[in-house]
């Protein structure tokens, strides 16, 4: 074994150990939260501090990630890549927002507001279209019982919510069948859903936590 | 009374834990027979063609904080990354994951150099790991460019997306590439389903890991979750019981 892989296997384990120690300590901390006079426990300060350092961490990680974006799109512009304009447009409207925060620092909140807030409010409307399109070609793309079912309750459901021109509500529809649709058919299988997926989610945890998963120190 | 929901919290987990350990160590004769899901034998499929044709497979991990209980659906996505990776090492190009948190972003990196290092290139682009947007439909616009400008053949988007996941499916149609779909977020399933060719509901995305035979822990982690589910369905079935006899 060279030092090189014998680094690197130290570094797995080293990660492994934390993370796993980590990760048992915050949920220890959630399910021994408080002692028995109703003071918090020494496990909920462990898990608070780590959770803490953990968002510390995640800011830094913004830090790498743009700057990882910046590299991306440099690279681009520096190979003439298709769609390289676009990623000019990018570099400098991060560099022109930077400057920007670093001379009016409490200002910088209005570029999100008067730019990215219109802009993602347009694709927003453009999803609308696309959606609806969509569910149009839906059939064509899945012609099964199940998309039928879909396609009538999108239909029924857009029926009862929305007033139809010259007409108002749809009698029935938006008094009976809506809300029995919406709250009974659809709450109870999303109920089913989301049991689930909590289910799924405890067993990614778990295996996270035993260590079976790592995808901070690279599965071997 | 919150001393006895944690200790419940931690039964759950315990029992949960100790099935999982129980059944990752028993030999047994005969494999597991799971289900079958169409969309994960075509996702097999539309690997194997990346390889063929010398594309790329691009996977997007949508936008859920690790610090967040959204993650675990990023996190299945990523055991699933590291899987495919293996599978298409012997292609020409990489898979690309774009992602819309930086800490994810930073884990696919660390996924696709692990897959690197075991593959016969051994080449790590760290720009194939990429942070596209910060807010929603940043991150789709941002991941758009990676569907279509680089040789993208088979698209796999699971993680935790909200309504913007549409955008990114409808870019996928115009490729006319292949697309697999899911999320943990109710809204996007339905846009999922309506929009994407193949597509995961429920908790199917947590269950593709056994499907791609991504290890024991997830074939072990897919019968903790049914034998669950079993005993949710008996449970729901005995309060009821139990509340129609006027016990409850």
């Amino acid at each position: 074994m060279n030092r090189t892989r014998f680094l690197s296997t130290l570094i797995g384990i080293f990660s492994t150990a934390i993370a796993i120690a980590s990760g048992a300590l915050v949920l220890a901390g959630y399910f021994f939260a408080e002692q028995a006079d109703g003071q918090a426990s020494l496990l909920t300060n462990i898990r608070l501090t780590l959770l803490q350092w953990a968002i510390i961490l995640a800011g830094f990680a913004i830090f790498i990630g743009i700057f990882s974006l910046f590299l991306v799109h440099f690279k681009k512009i520096q190979k003439k890549e298709k769609g390289s304009v676009y990623s000019i447009l990018l570099i400098i409207s991060l560099l022109a927002t930077f400057l920007f925060g670093l001379v009016k620092p409490g200002q910088v909140g209005k570029v999100f507001t008067t730019v990215q807030l219109p802009v993602e409010a347009s694709l927003m409307a453009l999803l609308t279209v696309t959606l609806t399109y969509a569910s149009i070609r839906l059939l064509r793309r899945r012609l099964d019982l199940f998309s039928v079912i879909f396609l009538l309750t999108a239909v029924l459901i857009l029926l009862g919510t929305a007033p139809l021109p010259f007409l108002g509500n749809v009698p029935g529809l938006s008094t009976w069948a809506r809300p029995f649709i919406s709250h009974v058919l659809a709450g109870a299988g999303a109920r089913g859903i989301l049991l689930g997926m909590a289910l799924g989610t405890l067993t990614t945890g778990l295996r996270i936590l035993f260590g079976a998963d790592r995808p901070y120190g690279g599965n071997k | 009374m919150s001393i006895w929901l944690g200790l419940a919290g931690f039964g759950i987990v315990f029992f949960s834990a100790a099935l999982m350990l129980g059944l990752l160590f028993l030999r047994r004769k005969k494999p597991y027979v799971f289900r079958d899901i169409p969309a994960i034998t075509k996702l097999r499929q539309a690997v194997g063609l990346v390889v063929e044709d010398g594309s790329r497979l691009h996977v997007s991990l949508g936008r859920g904080s690790l610090n967040s209980p959204q993650s675990a659906s990023a996190l299945a996505g990523l055991a699933l990354l590291r899987r495919l990776a293996d599978l298409t090492s012997a292609g020409d190009q990489p898979p690309i994951v774009t992602s819309g948190d930086a800490t994810l972003a930073i884990l696919s990196q660390d996924t696709l150099q692990a897959a690197a290092s075991f593959s016969e290139q051994g080449a790590f682009d760290p720009t194939a790991g990429r942070l596209t947007g910060l807010t929603p439909f940043s991150y789709a616009a941002g991941a758009i460019p990676a569907i279509r400008d680089e040789n993208v053949s088979a698209n796999l988007l699971m993680g935790n997306f909200g309504v913007e996941v549409g955008l990114l499916t409808d870019a996928v149609e115009r490729m006319n590439t292949f697309v697999l779909a899911g999320s943990d977020n109710l809204a996007a399933q339905a846009v999922i389903y309506a929009s994407a060719k193949e597509a995961l509901i429920g908790e199917e995305i947590y269950a593709a890991g056994a499907y791609v035979e991504a290890g024991r822990s997830h074939t072990a982690s897919l019968t903790v979750q049914d034998i669950l589910r079993w005993l949710i369905i008996a449970i729901i079935l005995a309060g009821a019981l139990l509340t129609l006899a006027g016990v409850l």
